[in-house]
């Protein structure tokens, strides 16, 4: 396999034409994705690749993409629907949970859905409290969805393809704060599975599980930790459903110590889940209770002031595991 | 001068076969939700029911000028689409009882009633979620050039929802083959029109979008047809969606047969439609043509209950789901 440094939109932008160019039922829809390329340029390239007919503009209707797409995909066609902002998916809400999720269940099995829902979610460039939301677990607590939140140019390449391939509902969330961001990318097409959890770096004294971009921080802080001879471990589910509890519970029994961060506000998050899991499954293991850092009960703030406050970072990572292992 | 329906009656003339389909559609809608009716009401079903009685000339007529391939999609009071495109009694009281025979293997229920194989796309719980889901239907025909259609049923009262603006104005845009049949029955629920809307003929939304809107007489099966087949022709030419506005109306309640009993209506208003019943206008026409025989009519409603006893003992006998697969079909694996 020829691998080469991508950005993570470039990695996420090359799974889109290599799935597209496997597959013609994949088609591609939603607000300026073809002429524009996506806001994020997440689809540069591919009106010119694929024609109007698979890489399709629409007008600023989130219910009815979403709606076409279930409708598209209840017919055996594989959309991909763009959201442009996680925030989005509320106007778009009922399609996605009342129709994409139920109906595989509702109709007995008769119908699959393989629709592929893209979005950017994330907080850190003062966009504010309608676009900066972290919304993972209203999706994830939603039978019948998939979530995956790339956290590596790699991921973002082998999610959205496992996404697509995927005969379910999925949603891809993007982190905008991490476009840019370099790293190793395959030039093949290949796919990453939904839930099955990337053990980022491995180490003995405490486990990290960090969702979307915190596994960015969490690395950070886990090489200053390092510096004072002390071991992390990180784990990076890459979906939060299915979410892979296996992989993690395995680390917990190792290190007994936890930390799980996310973005997402801390109350109700995708933590509190993980967090029971993992006392149901390795009470007896724990040297300290599980910890959760998280972003406060409160909308994102625009002062880049408060949401450097608000969004959970390398030095509070670093601190919350240094209180963590004082514990005896 | 001739009725719109008599100049298409030049061209496409009624026949004895087509009286005897359109009546035995409309037949088999009334006496199941008849049927389906008291046996909630009497509690030998569970859940609840939004009847279709009334109304049935709206379905038979459009899904008259389908065929299997052309998709539709439905909504809570969808019993009636489902048996006009073809859908099998058994099953259906099968899924109404919750056994494992019915059409989503009792994961549904009423609300729920799904025919892949006729293009049944599912009856839906949400007012106005099947309409954008019809447009990604109509995406499909057109995306593989199949020359298929799609069909959305929807009520007076789901036009207020976004999803109806936003998947009319997309599918117009989009060019889409595509017709959206609004059964106009006069209520939303228990609001009246009136109270809902300041327009009289919902079919004048149809210019917002820059589509045709067309009224109909939703109680007269031939005329319903006819504009069915006229939208149905133009999506099949790339002409794009029609808005068709069919005036009916529901003889039950909102729900059940005698429903919530709340006077939301006067009782002369329900008989006064009954009077213009399309069951008895089609008889009418069918006699009165020379097409078809009183005796013939009557030989279909036996026919229909002998199939809706079948449909009933089959249900009754068939066995419940098992809790131990409730997480089936959550996923497909």
């Amino acid at each position: 396999m020829t691998t080469r440094e991508l950005t993570y939109v470039k990695a996420f932008n090359e799974g889109m034409h290599q799935v597209m160019a496997e597959d013609p039922d994949v088609f591609l829809i939603g607000e300026d994705v073809a002429g524009y390329g996506g806001v994020f340029h997440m689809f540069d390239g591919l009106l010119t690749e694929f024609g109007g007919t698979r890489v399709v503009d629409t007008p600023i209707s989130e219910q009815a993409i979403i709606g076409l797409g279930v409708g598209a995909a209840a017919r055996g066609l594989r959309p991909v629907c763009d959201l442009m902002f996680m925030d989005f998916v509320g106007v778009a809400m009922d399609q996605i949970f009342n129709q994409a999720a139920k109906m595989k269940y509702m109709f007995g099995g008769n119908v699959s859905v393989p629709l592929t829902i893209t979005t950017a979610g994330g907080a850190g460039m003062s966009a504010a409290a309608q676009h900066s939301q972290s919304l993972e677990a209203w999706l994830a607590h939603i039978p019948g969805l998939k979530v995956a939140m790339p956290a590596s140019p790699y991921d973002a390449k082998g999610l959205i393809v496992g996404a697509i391939r995927d005969d379910n509902p999925t949603i891809v969330v993007l982190n905008k704060k991490m476009l840019g961001v370099k790293g190793p990318v395959p030039e093949e097409l290949y796919s990453i599975p939904f839930g099955v959890a990337n053990i980022v770096r491995e180490g003995n004294n405490a486990t990290i599980v960090a969702i979307g971009r915190m596994v960015v921080e969490a690395e950070k802080a886990a090489e200053n930790l390092e510096k004072d001879g002390i071991s992390v471990e990180i784990i990076d589910p890459r979906t939060v459903q299915p979410l892979d509890i296996d992989t993690i519970v395995t680390s917990v029994k190792k290190t007994n110590r936890v930390l799980v961060v996310h973005e997402a506000v801390e109350f109700g998050g995708i933590g509190a889940e993980i967090s029971s899991q993992i006392q149901e499954s390795a009470f007896d293991y724990l040297d300290a209770p599980v910890t959760r850092l998280a972003a406060p009960f409160a909308p994102v703030p625009f002062a880049p002031i408060l949401e450097n406050a608000y969004v959970p970072d390398a030095p509070r990572i670093e601190a919350v595991v240094r209180r963590l292992l004082e514990r005896k | 001068m001739a009725t719109p329906t008599e100049a298409l009656e030049s061209v496409m003339p009624t026949t004895r076969e087509l009286v005897l389909d359109l009546h035995r559609r409309m037949v088999r809608i009334r006496r199941f939700e008849e049927r389906a009716g008291k046996l909630v009401e009497s509690g030998d079903m569970p859940g609840f029911l939004h009847l279709y009685v009334g109304q049935e000339a709206v379905a038979a007529g459009v899904c008259s000028a389908l065929t299997d391939a052309d998709q539709i999609t439905s909504t809570h009071r969808g019993h009636g689409h489902a048996i006009a495109k073809g859908a099998d009694f058994r099953p259906m009281f099968a899924e109404l009882y919750g056994k494992t025979t019915g059409y989503c293997k009792g994961r549904g229920g009423s609300m729920h009633i799904v025919d892949m194989n006729r293009g049944m796309l599912g009856a839906n719980a949400i007012v106005g979620g099947g309409i954008p889901i019809a447009v990604g239907a109509a995406f499909a025909s057109q995306y593989r050039g199949d020359g298929t259609v799609a069909v959305s049923f929807f009520g007076d009262g789901a036009t207020n929802i976004g999803a109806f603006h936003e998947s009319v104005n997309m599918a117009a845009v989009l060019n889409l083959p595509v017709v959206f049949v609004i059964e106009n029955n006069g209520y939303a629920e228990f609001t009246p029109q009136d109270r809902h809307m300041k327009l009289t003929d919902i079919a004048d939304r149809a210019s917002s979008y820059g589509i045709p809107g067309v009224i109909v007489d939703g109680m007269d099966v031939l005329a319903v047809r006819n504009v069915a087949l006229e939208a149905i022709d133009r999506a099949k030419r790339g002409e794009g969606p029609t808005l068709i506005e069919a005036k009916t109306y529901r003889y039950f309640d909102h729900q059940g047969i005698k429903g919530m009993r709340i006077l939301y209506r006067d009782p002369a208003e329900v008989e006064a439609w009954k009077t213009r019943d399309a069951i008895n206008l089609i008889e009418a026409i069918g006699v009165e043509r020379g097409l078809v025989s009183a005796e013939e009519f009557a030989e279909i409603w036996a026919q229909t209950e002998a199939d809706i006893d079948d449909g009933i003992e089959f249900a009754r006998t068939s066995p419940d789901p098992d809790p131990v697969d409730i997480l089936d079909d959550v996923y497909t694996a």
